[in-house]
């Protein structure tokens, strides 16, 4: 069962092989067996499960089903669910209970997908390991003592560990590609404005996008499709029709020009990460693909400018959570500085407070200019290397991260290595650009994801180019051997 | 010393749309509390706010008015700060890229002279909601009703030197907004309010005196006392060697007294930036045309055009431009009836009189235009007298027809044309008052007027008086 694709699973649902109260009880039960090991769900909501599910049977029943109905999905703490707690893996959330769905998880309701359940993150998405949590860390199947990644490390790690056959992310630095990379599967990040930001719980706006964590490119693609699109709810949102994502996959990338970043094998780069990235693009050149060498000049800028402007955003977007009229509020508040002060100071973790400082000081007056217009600056500049690069080459492709999944606890008191290991990743999000991981081997006996970054819109040809790989390799089907399928 | 004032305005015009700037909520006044308020005017989380066009439509209306070029692509800032009526801790405003940028409107002085007022910009923003303090004992209410309402920030250059000029500028756009039709003018309920720079320095001096910002003067009355309250504390101030320090004030207008709220130290620094959940509104060149095309006529081109197309006195003209409604019911009253003079008469005349008395609007008169047209045509037609006229006015106003022809009927007030009539009436009186004739044929001319009167007594005012003049100096000559 967990080896199946959701096309797999699609047609065994439509068979009468399996119903999708049997498909989402089986995910259920493994949940209950083994997130206690993994800590990856905040909320497991078995009820809404089984009566989705149930929904989804009559529906394939009466012949009215579609390409995912019936085949459950888990979702990211921080896309509200109508009725369900939402917690943002935050105390400040944590008694919150939205009355509307985000539109991401509306449209992937009326696709007929049964939710399993919330799964764990960053605070606020604010983090690259997972052990931001108010609800304590998540583990990375494939070594309990490790990271998954982060900021969406719960489903990716839920993927990874087959507790959900597809789950979704959001990528504001690279919160889906980095955990994607660090626990082995594929996660796509598409371009901004291509998925719907209502309902999603922002960390920075203008750098957030929803996606797909699923164990191969194809899934990614049919889960992609149905959620995408222009949405009234949000200004951010592109007009712009979506293709058949899943159409593509099986195109020849017979003279695709792949361009490799000299800037992304540095310094800094663990050297068997190095060399399985060389082994993947070897792999490309055997289906047909040249590789040409790029340059992106301002990648080093990438981290400095994210980490004003995420922050600077944050810093305003996080304001709304006051203790006035939703979340977490203190204990008899003296006055209203008191109920504001003890409320966020306790209501916050460490780092989403620091997050909140950096961008306030950013934005203050006689800081702005030097913080957060030059970062605006810097950003435009980094669109441009891609903009670029993308009239020499069709797609791009390197490391998601320069070191694979860490210890927990390793990096706690150096926030600032964990920054530095978002080298890769921020630049898309700066740009806008689409962007996803594949498994491509392994080192330091952890899986290691390979980039591959698209232009604008291209996330069809990515799938295609990821797809195409996937069929010449199998990486993307290895399961950690405690999370193998039961007897 | 002598002392110059230098006064700048900044108004916030309720705008009149349907829903709010950001969100589908209604912002019709006056209802229950936060029954007004969905899930993005209480700013839930993941919540985005999406942008009212009827809102920039009606900024641009107004642009486009005071001859201001439009930010094509202007830009919507966060200004943070908290607040608990302000749910998403951001009041999302425009700060460097407004709408509206510079533009102007001329005022006109009391010695007769127009001054043109620069308006530095105007911009769109959300209102906050209320804090309601009364009915909680130790805690706060909050309604967030009015969370979200658009207002469009009218910023004037600090060009008006005395009270009296910021009231006329005050006035100026509380007209030209509601000519617009983007605002109901109502300062009562807070839908234009007004804050006012005040600065002094001595006369002839080129740099500007600190200015403090008067708050919450809400009236064309508490404009002119609290600035000039402001001024004289500012002399007195400087003149017993004090300083004037930045800061906000607010005026009580029932102990007639401004009073500190903050200085600029405790000022909040607002770390404005361009708000990431909106684009920059892109307004096109068929955007602005179509704009254009809908305005409406603006209060100083009506103005040329009643004195040249009604004939109408510059005054006559500038009393019925004033406000829209009043120019609308003027010219539906002249245009019907044909009688653009005796309609402007009347409508400046008895029909303001009785508004005013009764205090209602002209919106609100009992009196409609049809009815006024149907009594100015049976004084055109000569059917009653001017004077006659009135009581037939007193009778629609009282509901007790709705057509002068009624009233004429069934008070009898048909005026009396008939020269046989008359002259018999003539004759009677001639003939009963035979010292004044005397009086009258001896050379005092006064005396005419005593044979009008009885001829109007006699006839209980339905004489044509026209006829009366005639037929009394006829008689009257005869020995």
């Amino acid at each position: 069962m967990i080896n199946k694709t959701l096309a797999e699973l699609s047609s065994s649902l439509k068979a009468g092989e399996f119903s999708s109260v049997e498909l989402t009880q089986y995910f259920l039960d493994r949940i209950t067996k083994h997130d206690a090991d993994l800590n990856s769900f905040i909320t497991v909501t078995e009820e809404q499960a089984l009566a989705g599910a149930k929904n989804a049977d009559e529906q394939i029943a009466s012949g009215s089903s579609g390409a995912l109905t019936g085949i459950p999905i888990a979702y990211k703490d921080l896309f509200c669910t109508d009725g369900i707690r939402t917690s943002c893996a935050s105390k400040m959330l944590d008694n919150f209970i939205a009355p509307y769905n985000a539109t991401a998880v509306e449209k992937l309701t009326e696709a007929g997908m049964p939710m399993l359940g919330k799964t764990n993150m960053d605070e606020f998405a604010m983090g690259s390991s997972n052990e931001n949590s108010f609800y304590g860390a998540v583990k990375n199947p494939w070594d309990l003592e490790r990271v998954p990644g982060g900021s969406s490390g719960g489903s990716a790690a839920a993927v990874c560990a087959k507790l959900a056959p597809v789950a979704l992310g959001t990528d504001t630095g690279g919160s889906i590609r980095q955990p994607a990379s660090l626990t082995g599967i594929t996660g796509i990040k598409p371009t901004y404005g291509r998925v719907s930001r209502f309902g999603m719980i922002a960390y920075a706006s203008s750098l957030d996008q929803g996606g797909v964590f699923a164990s191969n490119a194809e899934d990614c693609a049919l889960v992609l499709g149905m959620m995408s699109g222009f949405d009234a709810k949000d200004s951010t949102s592109v007009d712009r029709d979506v293709p058949d994502f899943s159409a593509a996959l099986n195109d020849s990338i017979q003279g695709l020009k792949i361009g490799v970043p000299k800037e992304f094998f540095g310094e800094g780069l663990d050297s068997g990460i190095d060399k399985v990235i060389q082994e993947a693009l070897e792999e490309y050149k055997k289906l047909g693909a040249e590789i040409v060498e790029i340059s992106l000049p301002n990648t080093h800028l990438a981290i400095p400018s994210y980490y004003v402007i995420a922050p600077a955003e944050a810093s305003s977007n996080l304001s709304r959570f006051d203790g006035v009229r939703y979340g977490y509020r203190c204990e008899d508040p003296v006055d209203l500085t008191d109920m504001y002060m003890r409320s966020r100071g306790e209501g916050f973790g460490t780092e989403v407070k620091r997050r909140i400082m950096t961008g306030t000081y950013a934005l203050s007056a006689g800081y702005y200019d030097a913080y957060y217009l030059k970062a605006q600056k810097i950003r435009r500049l980094i669109s441009n290397d891609f903009k670029q690069a993308f009239e020499k080459v069709d797609v791009i492709m390197g490391p998601v991260s320069p070191e694979t999944a860490f210890k927990i606890g390793e990096k706690t008191d150096d926030p600032i290595s964990m920054y530095l290991a978002d080298i890769y990743t921020l630049s898309l999000n700066l740009a806008g650009l689409p962007g996803m991981s594949i498994p491509a081997g392994e080192a330091n006996n952890m899986p290691v994801g390979l980039q591959i970054i698209g232009n604008y819109f291209e996330e069809g040809k990515m799938l295609n180019i990821a797809h195409q790989f996937q069929q010449v390799t199998d990486y993307h089907k290895r399961v950690p051997t405690q999370f193998g399928e039961e007897k | 010393m002598e002392w110059e004032t230098v006064i700048g305005l900044e108004i916030h015009a309720q705008l009149s749309t349907k829903s709010k700037l950001f969100s589908g909520s209604s912002i019709e006044y006056g209802q229950e509390p936060n029954t007004q308020a969905n899930i993005v005017d209480l700013a839930m989380p993941g919540v985005l706010p999406v942008l009212n066009t009827e809102a920039v439509r009606m900024a641009a209306m107004f642009g486009l008015a005071i001859g201001a070029p439009i930010g094509k692509g202007n830009v919507f800032a966060r200004k943070n700060y908290f607040y608990p009526d302000l749910p998403q801790g951001y009041q999302i405003s425009q700060f460097d890229k407004p709408i509206v940028e510079l533009g102007y409107l001329d005022i006109s002085l009391e010695n007769g002279e127009t001054k043109r007022i620069g308006v530095t910009r105007a911009h769109l923003e959300q209102d906050a909601g209320k804090s309601l303090h009364k009915d909680y004992a130790g805690m706060t209410g909050i309604d967030l009703n009015r969370s979200g309402t658009p207002l469009l920030e009218i910023v004037s250059e600090p060009d008006m030197r005395s009270a009296k000029e910021a009231v006329a500028y005050m006035k100026k756009i509380h007209e030209l907004v509601q000519y617009l039709g983007i605002n109901d003018g109502n300062l009562q309920e807070g839908s234009f309010r007004c804050d006012a720079n005040v600065s002094v320095r001595p006369k002839g001096q080129k740099e500007y005196g600190t200015r403090a910002e008067l708050k919450n003067i809400n009236s064309f009355r508490f404009v002119e006392r609290a600035i000039n309250l402001e001024v004289e504390r500012q002399i007195d101030l400087i003149e017993d060697g004090g300083e004037v320090v930045q800061e906000t004030r607010l005026y009580d207008p029932d102990k007639h007294e401004t009073r500190s709220m903050r200085s600029k130290e405790e000022a909040n620094d607002y770390r404005y930036f361009p708000d990431p959940d909106l684009l920059p509104v892109e307004i096109t060149d068929e955007f602005l045309e179509s704009v254009r095309a809908a305005l409406p006529e603006l209060p100083q081109v009506k103005y040329q055009r009643f004195l040249d197309e009604y004939a109408l006195s510059e005054y006559d003209a500038g009393v019925l431009t004033a406000s829209r409604p009043v120019a609308d019911y003027f010219e539906a009253v002249a245009k019907a009836s044909g009688e653009a003079k005796l309609s402007a008469n009347w409508v400046i005349g008895e029909l303001s009189s009785h508004l005013n008395n009764n205090d209602l609007a002209i919106t609100e008169s009992p009196v409609t235009a049809e009815m006024l047209t149907s009594l100015i045509q049976r004084i055109a037609d000569k059917t009653i007298s001017g004077k006659i006229a009135k009581e037939v006015f007193q009778g629609l106003w009282a509901g007790e027809g709705k057509h002068a022809d009624e009233i004429i009927e069934s008070k009898g007030l048909k005026q009396i044309t008939d020269s046989g009539a008359i002259e018999a009436m003539i004759d009677d009186i001639i003939a009963n008052n035979t010292a004044q004739v005397e009086q009258y044929r001896s050379g005092k001319d006064k005396v005419f007027g005593f044979f009008v009167g009885q001829v109007m007594k006699a006839s209980r005012g339905k004489a044509n008086p026209a006829q009366v003049n005639e037929i009394l100096k006829d008689k009257l000559k005869e020995t």
